[in-house]
């Protein structure tokens, strides 16, 4: 099997804070990943998690306190790595006196490209991420839209074989966030590998290969979103009407009711018995449906878990 | 070295349009002011006293542009984060570094030499025909730019790390004492130890010595300056220069942006 | 990895070389420029009044700059040894004008200015311009009218005007009351060696500007030596009167029980005896040399 295309090892970041930068502060530990050749991989983790601190580490921002890290097998230290590599920044701001296409032309100096080629390939990615319109325009009189598609054109200008977001959806619209999924789409069709961070898990789930998960600075699961969350059903939800108005039954009180219709979820075993009761009563069933936990709810949950332990950590006074 | 030029072309057009030449109608409109004044009072040194306010302005505006856009060209480039994107790309940051400097360097030669013209036509107005004396005002503007190239480096220096406000009192700091260095190497203060006024000494080597590019006084009075006086001064301004780049760089290329 | 601290060793190295060669440059940029440059360079602009105007309100702050550099510019003629003070008076001139009320400025330069080479310029009439235009614009500075008489008494040798300037400044209830004293000693006497004594004293104890309190000591030190001399020769005649020959060398005096000592000069050296058997300072003394300077150009009027 080819080698992963970003390889991560022992990653660990610590800053100085507090007074007179004495205390030190861990915003990444000992971080192991990997990223497969051709995978779109999602980085999750609520804010301050250190996504961020892991992709600007990759792309030399900053510097490891401890670790390495390799893209496309050569260390991030070879800048001339650059040269496969396209990064979106976090809430990218890019000189707001140039245009579009200036700001292409610029950045698109800085590989080895001829000038027809510069030319060519400018105007295509303002095609492809749909500002050709808008390319003489300074980005100064930009949406946020606009801005983070511009920082998408100049991240996948030079063809990289990995392209490495830092939260490309977020400030987005729906139409916004929809625009950045498709282009994403498009890169896995093209055979790239894409890092991408985020805390929507909306668009994890429906984007990702394999995720990696990261809390307060520790890799806490890693794997296709389905793995991570567990196969296994909860339980049945029945959704259901009452006749008329004055119907009991015993279900009632453990339903929710939203408008006339009423959920309730019971466990797969007592299902039959559930639907029996509700017979009984002549209750009108509308639909019988598996429970599925999200993405949202495992995630949650470790979040807890951190927050639990970190409070532990501080009432007991380390 | 391409990588430079590139980050520098890009720095002049930024200088351009943020409208940082406007200054020159504000020096041009002094330069007028000035030679109907001294027209007016006539008191025989006309061209001298132009000549003085000239290169008085095109020194204390080229002064304020080093100071405050050389430090602002790194530290905007990473409060705005505009610099994350460009670093991304296979270039160094000691590239990053040299083409900024380069930008800004060519912005003031434009800069100062639309103001040498605008002083040579306020010239013209009260004394023409102009005389072979007259032309070695060009060598005090030379000199001045060297200073100014000397400043930015300065000024990059000090916002490659501190604080955007504590870089321009830094570099403006290091200009006021690299302006009194020379009179620190010939005071001779009563009642301070030998060891004292060695140190001193020590110091005022140390400091640029930003009155080596002054020849104002000579040209004001028609008298030219020695070649090797310039060649000089150009080695020191490279020699200086290089020495705070370098050093720049290295600061800059272990510093974690944030 | 590696990069990063390669640069930390090599950076230093580096530094160390070039400052050694920014040294070597900034030695011989010095030299160059003490070879091209003239002193009127330092004056921009040569009217006091158009400096004024061009001051604006920073006329305080441009009258200090100027003061600054008349400090200077004595300073460094004093260590060059160099006599020439033309521009003294340029820079004075600017200065108070662009700030009458600058009075370190007035005593420092009225001193300057008339003392003669090679202590000062040797001009007492630019000195009492000076200062008639510092008494105009700060009527209420007694200390004014003292060095307008020191001027007057020691270098325009113009006694009544010396003695006017003393009773003008005892006006001021301020003044001390010795500025009366000798307004009224310089009208009856004319010079004496008691008066100039006080009166340098005055200048010395009055003062906290450093070569103007140096200056006032040569002096003294100066005055010392002629009486102490007066006082050897006097002792010298009384030798001859009781002996009948003139002392050849001073310890002949100490050991006829006139002195009890060798008396010393006030730089520390001991006394000698000429040849025509008048005391003079030792040959090694220091002040003989700044005696010979002052007895060549005051003229023939010491004792």
């Amino acid at each position: 099997m080819a080698s992963p295309a970003i390889e991560i090892e022992n990653l660990s970041k610590e800053y100085p804070h507090g007074f007179l930068n004495l205390k030190k502060k861990r915003s990444l530990e000992n971080l192991n990943m990997d990223v497969q050749t051709g995978e779109v991989f999602g980085f999750l983790g609520p804010n301050g998690a250190g996504k961020s601190t892991t992709i600007k580490l990759l792309m030399r921002l900053i510097f490891p306190t401890a670790g390495t890290a390799r893209i496309l097998g050569k260390s991030i230290d070879d800048v001339s790595m650059h040269r496969n590599v396209g990064y979106l920044p976090e809430q990218p701001y890019f000189y707001d006196y140039l245009t579009a296409a200036e700001l292409l032309d610029y950045f698109a100096r800085f590989h080895n490209l001829t000038a027809a080629d510069r030319r060519d390939r400018v105007q295509r990615m303002l095609k492809k991420v749909g500002l050709e319109t808008a390319k003489k325009i300074q980005l100064r009189k930009y949406s946020k839209g606009m801005l983070q598609r511009a920082g998408l054109a100049q991240a996948i200008l030079h063809d990289p074989q990995v392209v490495i977001l830092d939260e490309p959806m977020s400030g987005l619209d729906p139409l916004g966030r929809r625009e950045v999924r498709d282009i994403i789409l498009e890169l896995k069709r093209e055979g790239r590998t894409v890092l991408f961070s985020t805390h929507i898990l909306s668009d994890a789930e429906m984007l990702c290969d394999r995720v990696g998960v990261i809390v307060g600075g520790t890799l806490r699961g890693i794997g296709a979103p389905g793995e991570m969350i567990g196969i296994t059903a909860q339980g049945m939800e029945i959704l259901f009407e009452l006749p008329e108005a004055g119907t009991k039954t015993p279900l009632l009180e453990k339903a929710t009711k939203t408008g006339e219709r009423y959920r309730v979820q019971v466990p797969e075993c007592e299902l039959y018995a559930a639907l029996e009761q509700l017979k009984d009563a002549r209750v009108r069933i509308l639909s019988v449906a598996q429970i599925k936990p999200t993405l949202e709810e495992f995630f949650m949950n470790l979040v807890d878990a951190d927050r639990a332990q970190a409070n532990a950590v501080e009432v007991s006074g380390q | 070295m391409r990588n430079i030029w590139t980050v520098a072309t890009n720095t002049f057009r930024e200088a351009v349009r943020d409208r940082v030449l406007y200054n020159l109608v504000f020096f041009a409109l002094l330069m007028m002011g000035a030679a109907i004044l001294v027209g007016q009072v006539s008191i025989g040194i006309e061209d001298s006293v132009i000549v003085s306010l000239g290169l008085t302005a095109i020194s204390v505006i080229g002064i304020f542009i080093a100071v405050f856009i050389g430090v602002g060209l790194v530290s905007k480039e990473i409060d705005k984060r505009t610099l994350y994107a460009l670093l991304a790309k296979p270039v160094q940051r000691w590239e990053f570094l040299l083409g900024k400097y380069g930008g800004l360097v060519l912005t003031l030669t434009v800069n100062t030499a639309a103001m040498a013209v605008g002083l040579y036509v306020a010239l013209w107005t009260v004394k023409h025909p102009l005389e072979r004396s007259d032309w070695y005002v060009l060598v005090a503007v030379y000199l001045i730019l060297l200073k100014l190239a000397l400043i930015v480096a300065l000024a990059m220096l000090f916002s490659c790390f501190t604080t955007p406000f504590l870089a321009i009192l830094f570099t403006a700091g290091l200009y006021v004492a690299g302006v009194f260095a020379e009179d620190l190497r010939t005071m001779q203060a009563v009642g301070l130890a030998p060891e004292t006024m060695k140190l001193l000494r020590g110091i005022s080597y140390l400091l640029p010595n930003f009155e080596n590019f002054n020849v104002m006084g000579a040209v004001a009075h028609s008298r030219g300056v020695p070649a090797s006086l310039v060649w000089q001064d150009t080695w020191y301004a490279l020699l200086y220069a290089s020495l705070v780049l370098a050093t720049a760089a290295v600061v800059f290329s272990r510093r974690n942006l944030k | 990895m590696t990069g990063k601290n390669m640069a930390v060793w090599w950076l230093p190295v580096l530094l160390l070389a070039g400052f050694t060669g920014v040294w070597h440059l900034q030695e011989s940029i010095d030299q160059q420029k003490n070879a091209t440059q003239l002193e009127q360079d330092q004056l921009m602009l040569l009217s006091g009044k158009l400096v004024q105007k061009l001051s604006l309100e920073y006329a305080p702050l441009m009258g200090a700059i100027y003061w600054t550099r008349v400090v200077q510019y004595f300073g460094e003629k004093h260590r060059l040894h160099q006599t020439n003070l033309e521009l003294l008076w340029p820079l004075l001139d600017i200065a108070t004008t662009v700030d009458p009320h600058l009075m370190p400025a007035y005593r420092f330069g009225s001193m300057f200015l008339s003392d003669h080479p090679p202590r000062g310029e040797g001009r007492p009439d630019l000195a009492v311009q000076l200062l008639e235009r510092g008494i105009r614009a700060n009527p209420e500075q007694w200390r004014l009218y003292q060095d307008l008489g020191n001027v007057y008494y020691f270098d325009a040798k113009d006694y009544p005007k010396a003695s006017a300037a003393f009773a003008e400044g005892s006006k001021n209830p301020k003044a001390m009351i010795w500025m009366k004293v000798m307004a009224a000693k310089i009208a009856a006497e004319g010079e004496s060696p008691e008066t100039s004594y006080f009166l340098w004293q005055q200048v010395y104890q009055s003062t906290t500007d450093p070569m103007v309190k140096k200056n006032a000591g040569e002096h003294i030190r100066l005055m010392q030596v002629e009486l102490d001399l007066k006082a050897i020769n006097r002792l010298s005649d009384d030798f001859q009167k009781q002996t009948g020959h003139r002392a050849a060398r001073i310890n002949e005096l100490v050991q006829a029980g006139l002195l009890n000592g060798v008396p010393l000069d006030p730089d520390g050296f001991p006394y000698a005896l000429g040849d025509d058997g008048k005391a003079e300072l030792n040959l090694d003394s220091p002040l003989l040399e700044k005696q010979l300077l002052e007895k060549q150009f005051s003229g023939p009027s010491s004792p």
